[in-house]
């Protein structure tokens, strides 16, 4: 089979063990250890430069670990790249699309990329058009569009060969309220699906959307739970007074 | 294949649709070849010349006859004494003076020697030096034919330039644009294109994705093969009609040649864009690390031979040294490949290290 894939074996769809990613003497990642069960939706937080970015580029392929071992869908992403590609979607905080294409081209030549077939593309357009709305923006440049239709479109690209994880980094940023919160719903529907979703913030709202969250602090992971148990487990009344503990163990709240 | 059709289909679109980038690349063959041809000549014609002739006789009539008939020169006047030609030089309405002393035709007679003094305006040296051989040529036939034969032995120097017997200089720079233009269109659209996707982040879509990257830079430049070969053929098609530059070779053999160097060339852009960061750094590195020297350092403007030594031994790294060789071997001399076998191999050689060296810059992906 040319593309799609769910995991392999009934295990967790993301496994990472005592990652590691070292840049010089600089350690960014320091050994951090986690799992994300099938359709789960797995908030990776934490302050500018914790490590969040880094953790998730060894993930998708694009950087290798200096220690340590991680499985994404059953594969391991040092030894296995080629498989771990073709069960993942990416999507970046650029919303990364070919601005002088069209809304139907960038979905046709992902679609393409992935290996899909032309009926599989033709159907699954369709039904992403239909989903956010896009039918009557088919034919237009991806330039065009507005920012909150290109972040969804960048997310159904992401999904559309049906991956058994997706990656999404700070994914609602520069969106309005609204859009965040339409955007949200998507990602349920993921998750609904049996995808899985590992998603980068800022928005601590956000956080509590997730089933369940990582804190990350100089490259260790500081905290991991629900939101709820999160909260309890450092007797803060919410995410905003955590990540403020944590990051800035000094500072008064 | 077909994540690879899909590619180069997307590449495609992007080039025809930013019009402007796509008109300024069919354009470009075509206005060079007219910028070069009319405007950066080395060859001279309607040189205004005066003749100082302070006794008219047979002979002199004859010498000017020659001068005003001939169409590198244009006889401004002629005066009986050289007073007037200072200001004449000086505001340039004259280039050069044929200054002939006194009682021609009698000195011809006895077999003197004969005095004649060549003014050249010197301020550019190289049109200066070619002007200085136009009218020696002129004064020496001129010279041979008013001397009678049964004078004794004569010895005529009979000169002749091959492969561009009238010294035509769009002969000379038609290959060395090809190799330019083809710089741009290959290695500079290149190297912008695949750093254009690293900017908007395009590529990390790309990379995450199972597309082998062999498959995204191999139809990321396909594209660009096209337009490279369409080049070529403009500026052929442009110089023949404009300039009746020739053909002597085969243009089979033309064309292959110019696909191997639009091949080294895209392998230029590609070690340029794994390297380059942004559009802006890949440009400045394509054109002062491959137009300034394709340039200066191919025997395209200046002769190889007059370059300081260190500069020579550098051009042999110049791919458009060797790709020179080969066109002009091929558009003047009718060259085959007997005779451009070592040229062709270097390029061959050279382009395989480029690929090389571009290809595992872009496997290790992005970090």
């Amino acid at each position: 089979m040319a593309h799609g894939g769910r995991s392999r074996v009934s295990g967790p769809a993301i496994d990472a063990r005592a990652l590691t990613r070292r840049f010089g003497t600089f350690t960014a990642v320091d050994g951090i250890s986690f799992q994300v069960e099938r359709g789960e939706v797995f908030g990776f937080l934490g302050a500018n430069g914790a490590g969040k970015t880094t953790a998730m580029r060894m993930l998708i392929g694009l950087l290798a670990p200096s220690s340590g071992s991680a499985t994404v869908a059953g594969y391991d992403v040092a030894s296995q790249a080629e498989q771990v590609r073709r069960r993942i979607g990416y999507m970046s905080q650029r919303f990364s699309l070919y601005e002088d294409l069209t809304v139907r081209e960038n979905i046709t030549l992902f679609g393409g990329i992935y290996g899909l077939s032309n009926r599989d593309i033709a159907e699954r357009t369709g039904q992403i058009l239909s989903r956010i709305g896009l039918q009557r923006a088919a034919r237009e440049l991806v330039r065009e569009i507005p920012l909150g239709w290109k972040q969804q479109l960048a997310f159904c690209v992401a999904l559309l060969h049906r991956p058994a994880v997706v990656f999404l980094d700070e994914p609602t940023g520069g969106v309005d309220p609204i859009t965040r919160r339409r955007f949200w719903e998507l990602i349920y529907e993921a998750g609904a699906e049996g995808t899985s979703v590992l998603v980068t913030t800022h928005y601590l709202d956000e956080a509590e959307y997730c089933n369940r969250i990582s804190i990350m602090v100089d490259g260790a992971i500081a905290a991991m739970g629900t939101p709820s148990d999160v909260r309890r487990g450092l007797g803060a009344a919410t995410l905003d007074e955590v990540f403020l503990r944590l990051t800035r163990p000094g500072a008064a709240v | 294949m077909r994540p690879f059709l899909g590619f180069v289909r997307k590449e495609t679109l992007h080039l025809l649709r930013d019009r402007q980038t796509l008109a300024i690349l069919i354009l470009l063959p075509v206005v060079q070849v007219l910028i070069f041809g009319f405007a950066v000549r080395t060859d001279v014609r309607e040189i205004p010349i005066v003749v100082v002739d302070p006794t008219p006789d047979v002979a002199t009539l004859e010498l000017r006859e020659r001068v005003a008939a001939s169409e590198r020169f244009r006889l401004v006047a002629v005066a009986p004494s050289t007073r007037e030609l200072d200001s004449q030089f000086q505001e340039g309405s004259v280039r050069q003076a044929l200054v002939l002393p006194r009682d021609v035709e009698r000195r011809l007679g006895r077999g003197d020697t004969l005095a004649v003094q060549l003014l050249t305006d010197g301020s550019d040296p190289n049109t200066g030096g070619i002007m200085q051989g136009y009218a020696t040529a002129v004064l020496r036939r001129w010279h041979a034919d008013a001397t009678p034969a049964a004078r004794g032995l004569r010895i005529e120097v009979a000169t002749r330039m091959r492969f561009n017997p009238t010294l035509e200089s769009a002969h000379l720079f038609v290959p060395g644009l090809v190799a330019f233009v083809l710089t741009i269109v290959s290695a500079l659209m290149t190297a912008i294109s695949i750093t254009r996707e690293k900017e908007t982040g395009t590529m990390e879509m790309l990379l995450v994705s199972p597309i082998r990257p062999a498959a995204i830079v191999a139809g990321k430049v396909t594209p660009y093969i096209v337009l490279g070969f369409v080049s070529v053929l403009l500026v052929l098609v442009a110089a023949r009609a404009v300039f009746e530059v020739p053909l002597q070779g085969s243009l089979l053999l033309l064309l292959a040649e110019s696909g191997l160097y639009i091949v080294t060339s895209l392998a230029l852009g590609i070690v340029i864009s794994t390297r380059a960061p942004t559009q802006r750094t890949a440009m400045l590195a394509a054109l002062a690390g491959l137009l300034m020297p394709t340039l200066m350092l191919s025997g395209f403007i200046f002769p190889l031979e007059s370059l300081p030594s260190p500069l020579q031994a550098l051009s042999h790294i110049v791919p458009a040294r060797w790709f020179l060789v080969v066109v002009r071997g091929i558009m003047l001399k009718g060259a085959g490949l007997p005779t451009l076998w070592q040229e062709t191999l270097i390029l061959a050689g050279m382009t395989v290290l480029l690929l090389i060296a571009g290809s595992r810059r872009l496997t290790i992906r992005l970090d």
